[in-house]
C-alpha cells in the first residue's frame, strides 16, 4: 500500500472572501421570482454574490436567501442529493441544486435559476407536487403478492432477479424527469417518467405478481404510449437512472407481455 | 384556524412515522403531519444497513446483538430495551422484505449480511456479519418501502405541516396529551388537531453543530415542544459523532466502506486504528473511532496542509466491489471533491450525526413525565426519543432497526389506546402560545438576524462540545448561548407574507436548536466522567459509582420568568450484563 499523497481536495483549504489567495469568485444568479402575495406576475432577479466556485447552486441560494433577501423561497433538505427536494431549472437544465457545483455550470456568465416546469408554480421555486405525487400512487407503488400464508422467513430472491430492477430503485421522487419531459409540459395527464419509473421498478420484480394491472394502467392513453423517447428525462436524472430505457422496457413487457 | 380531530396523529413521516402510520392507520383514524414531504425525510440519507442477527451469512444470535449494544453505549443502555431491539430486529428486517425492501442477497437468494462497526461474535470475539443491506443506500430503501406500504394502506399525510406545540391538559390531576397545534407552510393558518394518542417521530436535532450529516430540516422540533410544556429531556449530552463525514462538509460516509474492507490513515499512511482497537480497528464503535481521529489530528499527523484531517482508503478494494457495494459514497466523493475513490483516498473528519438522547419513553413508546410516570396518549419513537436503546454511544446500523421496531410498538401501543381511550378536552385557546410565536416573529422589528445567530451557535457547538470536552470548553458553550438566546429575542424576519413563509419557519427551527443546545451544554456539563460519546479530558474514565444513571433535563420557568435547565437522574435498567471496561 503506497502512501496516500497529498490530494485534490486538500488544495480546497478557502481563506476567507477577499483574501490574496481566495478562491471566491462573484457570480450572478439570475432567479425567477413569483410571489402571488406580491405580484401576479413573474419576475427575473439578479443577485451578486461571492462563492467559492466548488460549493453547490444550493450554497448560493443560502447565501442569498440568509445574506441578502430573507423572502426567496426553496425547498431543501438534505442538501447532498439524497431527499429530491430541490430539483430546479439551472441554466435550462433540470437538476438537484445540492448536487450541482457552481464550477460546473460557467460561473462567468449570469446562472439562471427557475422552478421546474409543468406543475404550477406556488412562490418563487417552490411548485406544487401534488399532481406528481398522485401519478405515483396511480401505478401502485407497492409489491403486490398473492401468498394467502404470508412466509416465515424473507422470500428468496437470486441477485440476477434483484439486479434486474436495481436502477429504477434509485429514484428519488425529486420530478426532475417529469418536469423535462415535453410531454408532459403540453399535457399535465401523461403520467410522466418518474410514476412510469416506479412502476418498472415492481413490474420487473421477481416477487411481485400484479405486473399486469400495472402494464393495464400504463396502457391507458396517458401512459407510456405517450412517451417520444427525447431522452430529456434521463439527461435530468440526478441519479443516473437510465429513465427512457426503462420506459422503454414497460412498452416492450406490454406488446411482449413478458417481464 | 382549523381544528382536526383523530384518534392518532403522528409528527413526523421518517422511518419511524411511517412504520408506527402503517400499523396505526390499520388500527385508528389516524393524520400523519409532516414539515417535510414523507420521502424527504432523513431515514433515506441512511446508508450502512440495519442490524439484525439473522445469521444468514455466518452464526450469529440475537444475545450476542444485545451485548454489543449494550457495550457499545458504554452500559448507559437500558438493558431490558436492549433486548427487545435485538430479538425484535429479526422480525424487522423481514417484516421489511414482505413490504418489498429489495435487500442485497446471497448466492442463496437470502437477504445479504454485512460487517459493522461494533458488531461482534461471541461477545467482542470478532467482526460478525450482521447488517442486512441494500448497497449503502439501505435508508432510503426503507424510507421508499415504508412510504409505499403508506400509499398502500391509505395513510393520511398532511404535507408541510409543521407542529409548533404539544397541548397538554390536566384531568383528574395527571397530565395527558391533548392533541398538537401545527402551522401549515403553504397558508400560513393554524391547525389544531385534538387527538386521543399522539406520536412524535420527527428525528434529530443536529443541525445545532456545523460539521454534521444531518439535514437542514433536523432542528429538534418534536424534542423542543415537548420540553416547552414541562416534559423531561434524556441524556441530552450524548451526541454521536460520526467518524467518517466529509471533510468540511459533514456528508456521511457510510461506516459500511469499513465493513467492506476500507481504511482509516494518517498522514504518514500508517492504519492508526491498529493501536486503539487492536481487535476491531477501523471498526470499533463510533466514538472510539472519532476520538482515535481527533487523537491524530492533535498529535500532528492529520493530512493536509492544515493537518485538520485523515483518510479513508478504499483504493484496495476493487473498483466492481465499489460499484456494487458502495455506489453512492463513492459518487458523493467524485460531485464534491472531484475525487476519484478507486485511485484516491477521500478526506474525512468526524462530523455529528445522531442525538442518543431525546424524549424519554418506556419499551411500549409511552413518553414519561418523570422517572416512571406515563403522559397517557403520549408516545414518541425513533431518534426524537430515548428508550433508551443506544446509551453513550450507538451502533451503526441500530437507529434504522430502532425506528423499525419502536416506530411498529409505538404505532400499534397509541392506537389501542385510542381505540379505548376518550378525547382528552382542548385547553383554552389551544393556538394562543403558537399565534403569539408566529405574530412576534412576523412583526419583530428587532435587529438580529437568524442566519447570524445560527452561524455563532454552530461555532460555538463544534468548537466547545464535541468530541473533547472539558468543565471549560462546556462553560464557554453555556455561556454564549444564553447570550444568544437572549439576541434571539431581538431576532427579526424579512419575509413577512402567509405563503410558503420558509424564513419564517428558519426562525421558529432556530428557536428549537437554542433551547436544545442549552439542555445539551447543562447536562455534558453536569455530568463529570466520560462514557461513549460524551468524553470530558478533565474527567477520562468512566465513574459507575457516581454516573451510572441516565440525565432527565426539565425546563423551569421562575418567578420573575426566567429560564433555567432543572437536572435529575434516572436508575439505568441492568438485566444480565454487568458493566466491563470497554475494549475493541
Amino acid at each position: 500500500m503506497a502512501t496516500p499523497v497529498l490530494d485534490k481536495a486538500d488544495a480546497a483549504g478557502s481563506p476567507e472572501p477577499g483574501a490574496a489567495d481566495s478562491p471566491y469568485i462573484t457570480v450572478t444568479f439570475r432567479i425567477r421570482r413569483f410571489n402571488p402575495e406580491v405580484s401576479a406576475e413573474a419576475t427575473w432577479e439578479d443577485f451578486q454574490l461571492e462563492i467559492d466556485p466548488k460549493e453547490r447552486v444550493l450554497d448560493g441560494l443560502h447565501k442569498i436567501k440568509w445574506d441578502l433577501d430573507g423572502t426567496l423561497t426553496f425547498r431543501r433538505s438534505c442538501a447532498h442529493g439524497i431527499c429530491g427536494s430541490d430539483a430546479m431549472r439551472i441554466n435550462g437544465k433540470n437538476r438537484l441544486a445540492c448536487k450541482t457545483l457552481i464550477k460546473d455550470i460557467n460561473p462567468e456568465k449570469p446562472i439562471t435559476i427557475e422552478a421546474i416546469k409543468g406543475l404550477t408554480v406556488l412562490k418563487d421555486l417552490v411548485v406544487d407536487m401534488e399532481p406528481f405525487f398522485q401519478a405515483y400512487r396511480d401505478v401502485m407503488p407497492f409489491l403486490i403478492t398473492k401468498d394467502t400464508n404470508e412466509p416465515t422467513r424473507e422470500r428468496l430472491q437470486s441477485a440476477e432477479d434483484r439486479e434486474r430492477f436495481d436502477d429504477t430503485t434509485k429514484c428519488i421522487l425529486c420530478a426532475a424527469c417529469t418536469s423535462s419531459c415535453p410531454v408532459f409540459w403540453n399535457d399535465g395527464q401523461y403520467f410522466g417518467p418518474a410514476a412510469i419509473v416506479n412502476a418498472h421498478r415492481f413490474i420487473f420484480d421477481s416477487r411481485d405478481e400484479a405486473g399486469e394491472q400495472r402494464l393495464e394502467i400504463l396502457n391507458d392513453k396517458d401512459g407510456v404510449w405517450r412517451c417520444r423517447t427525447t431522452f430529456n428525462c434521463t439527461d435530468a436524472c440526478p441519479r443516473g437512472i437510465e429513465v427512457t430505457k426503462a420506459i422503454a422496457e414497460v412498452k416492450r413487457a406490454l406488446i411482449t407481455r413478458r417481464y | 384556524m382549523k381544528i382536526h380531530k383523530y384518534d392518532t396523529v403522528i409528527v413526523g413521516a421518517g422511518g419511524a412515522g411511517m412504520r408506527a402510520a402503517i400499523e396505526s392507520t390499520k388500527r385508528s383514524r389516524t393524520a400523519v403531519l409532516t414539515k417535510l414531504y414523507p420521502t424527504r425525510s432523513h431515514t433515506g440519507a441512511a446508508q450502512g444497513g440495519m442490524a439484525a442477527a439473522l445469521a444468514n451469512v455466518e452464526e450469529d444470535n440475537w444475545e450476542w446483538h444485545t451485548f454489543d449494544t449494550v457495550k457499545g453505549g458504554d452500559y448507559l443502555v437500558d438493558q431490558d430495551a436492549a433486548e427487545i431491539l435485538a430479538k425484535e430486529a429479526i422480525d424487522s428486517v423481514l417484516d421489511l422484505e414482505k413490504m418489498g425492501l429489495p435487500f442485497n442477497r446471497t448466492p442463496n437468494g437470502t437477504i445479504d449480511q454485512r460487517r459493522f462497526g461494533g458488531h461482534s461474535r461471541n461477545h467482542g470475539e470478532a467482526p460478525v456479519r450482521r447488517s442486512c443491506y441494500a448497497a449503502d443506500r439501505t435508508g432510503h430503501m426503507i424510507l421508499q418501502t415504508l412510504y409505499q406500504n403508506c400509499v398502500k394502506e391509505g395513510v393520511e399525510f398532511f404535507n408541510e405541516f409543521y407542529v409548533l406545540d404539544q397541548l397538554i391538559t390536566e384531568v383528574d390531576g395527571v397530565k395527558k396529551s391533548a392533541g398538537v397545534v401545527a402551522y401549515e407552510l403553504a397558508t400560513g393558518e393554524i391547525h389544531v388537531f385534538q387527538a386521543k394518542s399522539v406520536i412524535y417521530a420527527s428525528g434529530g436535532t443536529g443541525k445545532f453543530f456545523k460539521v454534521t450529516s444531518n439535514a437542514h430540516t433536523l432542528t429538534g422540533d418534536g424534542q423542543a415542544a415537548v420540553y416547552r410544556r414541562g416534559l423531561p429531556l434524556e441524556d441530552m449530552e450524548f451526541f454521536q459523532f460520526h467518524p467518517t463525514g466529509i471533510w468540511r462538509m459533514g456528508i456521511l460516509l457510510t461506516e459500511g466502506a469499513r465493513g467492506e474492507g476500507g481504511i482509516l490513515r494518517n498522514k504518514d499512511g500508517e492504519r492508526f486504528m491498529e493501536k486503539y482497537a487492536p481487535v476491531m480497528k477501523d471498526l470499533a464503535s463510533r466514538d472510539v473511532v472519532s476520538r482515535s481521529i481527533y487523537t491524530e489530528i492533535r498529535e500532528g499527523r492529520g493530512c493536509g496542509p492544515e493537518g485538520d484531517h485523515v483518510y479513508l482508503d478504499l483504493t484496495h478494494l476493487p473498483p466492481e466491489q465499489l460499484d456494487a457495494k458502495l455506489p453512492d459514497i463513492t459518487e458523493f466523493a467524485r460531485t464534491y471533491l472531484g475525487i476519484e475513490p478507486y485511485t484516491d483516498p477521500i478526506p474525512i473528519q468526524p462530523t455529528a450525526h445522531y442525538a442518543m438522547g431525546g424524549i424519554p419513553t418506556n419499551v411500549e413508546g409511552e413518553v414519561l413525565a418523570d422517572n416512571t410516570t406515563v403522559v397517557p396518549g403520549l408516545y414518541a419513537a425513533g431518534e426524537v426519543a430515548c428508550v433508551s436503546v443506544h446509551g453513550a454511544n450507538r451502533l451503526g446500523t441500530n437507529s434504522l432497526l430502532d425506528i423499525n421496531v419502536f416506530g411498529k410498538r409505538a404505532g400499534i401501543a397509541a392506537a389501542e389506546y385510542a381505540q379505548t381511550a376518550d378525547f382528552v378536552e382542548l385547553p383554552e385557546n389551544p393556538e394562543s402560545l403558537v399565534v403569539e410565536q408566529i405574530e412576534r416573529l412576523r412583526s419583530s422589528t428587532g435587529s438580529e438576524r437568524v442566519s447570524e445567530i445560527r452561524r455563532e451557535l454552530q461555532e460555538t457547538m463544534d468548537a466547545n462540545v464535541m468530541v473533547f470536552r472539558t468543565e471549560q470548553t462546556i462553560k464557554t458553550a453555556v455561556e454564549k448561548i444564553a447570550e444568544l438566546r437572549g439576541r434571539y429575542k431581538n431576532v427579526a424576519i424579512q419575509d413577512k407574507g402567509k405563503r410558503f413563509n420558509t424564513d419564517l419557519l428558519e426562525a421558529v427551527e432556530l428557536g428549537n436548536l437554542l433551547d436544545l443546545a442549552e439542555v445539551m451544554a447543562v447536562s455534558a456539563l453536569a455530568r463529570k466522567e466520560s462514557r461513549g460519546g460524551h468524553y470530558r479530558e478533565d474527567y477520562p474514565n468512566r465513574d459507575d459509582v457516581n454516573f451510572m444513571r441516565h440525565t432527565m433535563a426539565y425546563r423551569e420557568v421562575g418567578a420573575d420568568g426566567t429560564e433555567t435547565v432543572r437536572l435529575d437522574y434516572k436508575p439505568v435498567v441492568q438485566t444480565r450484563y454487568q458493566p466491563m471496561e470497554r475494549k475493541y
